[in-house]
């Protein structure tokens, strides 16, 4: 499961979060490796232009608490990938371990973004019962209630 | 009941009024339920029924006994012996922890009670849970408020459910069913809201599922199913992604916590379309971020790209990792619910259950009765305005009729949803024709008029549903009629299949004198009690694994094999010394160390669950492991019969379970009358010969037979040569013929 879990992650969770949070940095290489590969050679200037897009739509319309979000997801891609690099390299030997690790990043960047797409301004429409502050307290519960499963089966 | 006060209650307008009905109304569902439940603890008495629940309930003892901790660790080292069972680890420990919280919550508040009455009653007590939790679910299908009040009541007496939850049938379904059904509940409820919490609860309860009932994986894939079929539908939201995403992260980790699963999610197959459609969600969700901010043009071969890719990487992964056995292929219980002889060729052991055979129709009228007819009327209902929860009804209808057509017990997932659908149906139909208000000509012939031109072009929509009425009041009546008709048949076939068909113990048996009145065959608890009695504490017992469990639970002895059935060759050998001949059965059981061989026998009473019936499965699974030794051919007749009678094959005759089964049991008859009456056989005068073991106790109704394996004979013969021997000099000593017995030896 992991590998995969991890091959879908990369290539969806990294355009999203890690292209434009890098980006404040340096604009420049915000190419991304696995995905835009196989594109780039075929068309390069469309997607070149697609990524810039992306980024200057992504530096205009996100509010500041927003990308503060979007920093901590950072974070949580860059431990999943370490676990994964760590259980690919020097084996699964503790997978309880492995597992809740894993797991617990996983689950903290979803309920995460969760968290941005309720509290994003342009969604309102969508959860008309859910008020930031709700969304947050949500948050906390359920990050709770995942890193409690996640200790207990850490052994 | 429930639908006349709800017809009464629609005059009243007062908002409380309506709240105070509905709540009694629920109640009263909830003691309907229940007391239906009760036929057996009147009839019968207080006892725990049939197989499984003698273990559940063992296991509930021990719990309540030991504490938590030792339940956890448990090894079990007086089943099969000798190899023992790690239970703490390879059981589902919801039921036990559940009904061992109840006694302890009961104890706490000074109320005096015994486990085994929590036990036999915690089955009713969760089907009036069930019933609200129905109710619940149907509330969130359908603005109509009596659909849910029909649901709950549908819920609680439907025959598809009583089945598997009168009061002492202490199986896990007894609380899973209620879980399923609320987990659903939840789900809807969350992806109703898009709210986390929501999630995180369904999660909760997902995980408190995965702790009581194998069947935890129809939720596992029946939830990532409506996410597909909304996501394939276009109809993505984000309210799907927090859902189904919080769902599955915290589900999934809630669900490693039980020892028995483990690792499970990670790697069989079973799971993992769960994971696979966390990845699309994941992918989709990024794909809709991405959507706003850029052009259709530049958006399409962004699509492409990253769908192709991730797609194709996730697949090679998980194609690669099975070919590799990093991630177990289906399961053979799997495989067995797409194709159903699957099992019967390869894993003999589970075609040989009972109620994995596939169902035969009639049995949905008798579990379902008119709901199965009102079911496709639902579903249809909710396809007019198919919202996103109304998907996953049609979803669950779908995937739930085909498994109840394959498999008896799995009728058990399909019975929710059918009282929900149906219940919806009915509803509607009341709805329509119980309004006591006249529908204004004017108005309705107006919205016919202008509703049927555009009703024309777009057959589809949901807006061209015409507005119209029931004018006539012999319509209304004689509609409201026949549905209340039919809602009284319902009652009355429900109470008549709960009381008829599903409130035996099978633990004890009821007969009919000729004068009507009851007689109780006790056998079974006649066997144990003597076993528990007048063995050695861990005097091992041989049976055939169905009975291992009552064994465990009701003579306290250690089993060789028991409905567990984890271990397939060691419940093959107890089939191969049932089915050899005794010189070859002899050595197996000295090897396990068996005292005592218990066999059941209906031959005198006619009671067709008997082991010479069962004996081909015995048999069967024998042949699996040693196909030289054992062959199913030699068990039948040249002409292809199973005959247990004088023209009965040899292979038949000198098996162990014929020997035993039939031993000594044409003295009951004058001669020439020996008749067998389940297989409806003569049988031939003289009985067979055992020579290795010996008669210990029969019951009463010789429907359970015990014999005691002899010790080795102690001057060195081998046991054949020693009884006869024996039978020699009884001979000698009645009838005088000693030289015969001289030169023999």
């Amino acid at each position: 499961m992991a590998p995969k879990k991890n091959a879908k992650e990369s290539a969806n969770a990294a355009p999203v979060v890690a292209a434009p949070a890098l980006a404040p940095v340096e604009p420049a290489p915000v190419v991304k490796p696995a995905t835009t590969k196989p594109k780039a050679s075929e068309a390069s200037t469309p997607w070149d232009k697609v990524l810039i897009n992306l980024y200057n739509h992504y530096i205009d319309e996100t509010p500041q608490r927003t990308k503060l979000l979007d920093v901590f997801l950072v974070f949580l891609v860059a431990v999943g990938a370490l676990q994964f690099l760590y259980c690919v390299l020097a084996g699964n030997y503790p997978f309880n371990a492995f597992l809740s690790g894993f797991g617990a990043t996983v689950g903290q960047f979803v309920l995460t973004i969760s968290l941005r797409i309720q509290t994003t301004e342009a969604n309102k429409s969508e959860f008309p019962q859910v008020s930031p502050e709700r969304s947050f307290a949500d948050f906390i519960v359920c990050s709770l209630i995942l890193h409690f499963f996640c200790i207990n089966f850490i052994n | 009941m429930a639908v006349a006060t709800q017809g009464a209650s629609s005059g009243i307008n007062s908002q409380n009024t309506r709240t105070l009905l509905r709540v009694s109304i629920l109640f009263l569902i909830a003691a309907a339920a229940v007391a239906s439940r009760l036929f057996s603890v009147i009839r019968f008495e207080s006892i725990i029924h049939e197989f499984d629940p003698w273990f559940n309930f063992r296991a509930t003892k021990y719990l309540v006994a030991n504490g938590f901790y030792k339940f956890w660790d448990w090894f079990d080292d007086r089943t099969w012996h000798p190899l023992g069972r790690v239970t703490g680890g390879t059981l589902y420990p919801g039921l036990m922890v559940t009904s061992g919280v109840i006694y302890h919550a009961l104890r706490a508040l000074t109320v005096p009670v015994d486990i085994r009455n929590i036990c036999v009653l915690l089955a009713p007590a969760f089907s009036g849970l069930t019933a609200y939790a129905a109710y619940l679910l149907t509330n969130e299908m359908t603005t109509s408020s009596s659909a849910g009040l029909l649901a709950a009541a549908f819920m609680g007496i439907t025959p598809g459910y009583i089945s598997r939850s009168v009061a002492g049938s202490y199986d896990n379904e007894a609380i899973a069913i209620f879980l399923l059904v609320f987990t659903f509940y939840l789900w809807i409820k969350a992806l109703k809201l898009g709210s986390m919490l929501w999630g995180a609860l369904c999660a909760l309860f997902y995980g408190y599922m995965v702790a009581s009932w194998g069947g935890y994986a129809f939720i596992t894939c029946l939830l990532p199913l409506h996410a597909f079929v909304l996501i394939g539908m276009g109809r993505f939201s984000n309210r799907l992604y927090v859902s189904y995403t919080t769902w599955y992260a915290l589900g999934t980790i809630a669900s490693m916590q039980i020892p028995f699963v483990g690792f499970l999610p990670v790697k069989t197959s079973e799971h993992m379309p769960a994971l696979g459609i966390f990845g699309l969600v994941q992918l989709v969700g990024l794909l809709q971020y991405v959507r706003s901010s850029m052009s259709a043009k530049q958006f399409q071969t962004f699509v492409i790209t990253v769908l192709v890719g991730a797609v194709g990487i996730g697949l090679a992964g998980l194609v690669g990792l099975t070919s590799l056995g990093y991630i177990a292929p289906w399961s053979g219980r799997f495989y067995s619910l797409w194709d159903t002889g699957y099992a019967k060729i390869h894993i003999p052991i589970i075609a040989s259950v009972s109620e994995h055979q596939p169902t035969a129709w009639p049995a949905f009228f008798f579990d379902l009765n008119m709901l199965i007819w009102l079911f496709p009327a639902g579903v249809y209902l909710l396809f007019q305005d198919l919202r996103d929860e109304h998907v996953f009804v049609v979803v669950y209808a779908l995937f739930g009729s085909y498994f109840a057509g394959v498999m008896v017990r799995l009728m058990l997932t399909l019975t929710p949803i059918v009282c929900v659908s149906a219940a919806i149906a009915a509803s509607q139909i009341l709805d329509t024709y119980l309004s006591a208000k006249k529908p204004n000509l004017e108005e309705v012939t107006d919205a016919g008029a202008t509703d049927a031109k555009p009703a024309k072009k777009s057959g589809l929509r949901v807006s061209s549903k015409p507005n119209v009425g029931i004018f006539t009041f012999v319509s209304k009546a004689l509609v409201v009629g026949g549905m209340v008709v039919y809602l009284l048949m319902f009652v009355s076939h429900c109470t008549w299949v709960t009381s008829n068909a599903y409130s035996s113990p099978s633990v004890v048996l009821a007969s009919r004198m000729p004068d009507g009145s009851q007689h109780i065959i006790d056998d079974y608890r006649e066997a144990y009690q003597w076993l528990r009695q007048n063995t050695k504490e861990d005097a091992k017992i041989m049976s055939w694994w169905d009975y291992g469990y009552q064994i465990g639970g009701m003579a306290d002895r250690p089993t060789l094999v028991d409905n567990n059935t984890w271990n397939n060759t060691h419940i093959a050998t107890v089939g191969k010394a049932m089915s050899s001949s005794e010189e070859v059965s002899y050595p197996i059981m000295r090897q396990h160390e068996v005292d005592y061989v218990l066999v059941v026998f209906g031959g005198l009473l006619g009671y067709s669950g008997d082991d010479i019936n069962k004996f081909l499965w015995m048999v069967r699974i024998a042949e699996g492991i040693w196909p030289e030794e054992v062959k199913e051919r030699n068990f039948f007749t040249s002409r292809g019969e199973y005959r247990v009678d004088a023209e009965a094959t040899d292979t038949m005759k000198n098996s162990l379970m014929y020997k035993m089964s039939y031993y000594n049991y044409h003295s009951l008859f004058p001669a020439g009358q020996t008749v067998d009456r389940v297989r409806g056989a003569r049988l031939p005068d003289q009985g067979p010969v055992l020579n290795t073991i010996e008669e210990a106790y029969t019951t009463e109704n010789w429907i359970i037979r015990i014999y005691k394996v002899k010790d080795l004979d102690n001057v060195g013969r081998d046991l054949a040569a020693a009884a006869s021997f024996d039978r020699g000099q009884k001979k000698k000593a009645s009838k005088k013929k000693g030289p015969r017995v001289l030169r023999v030896d």
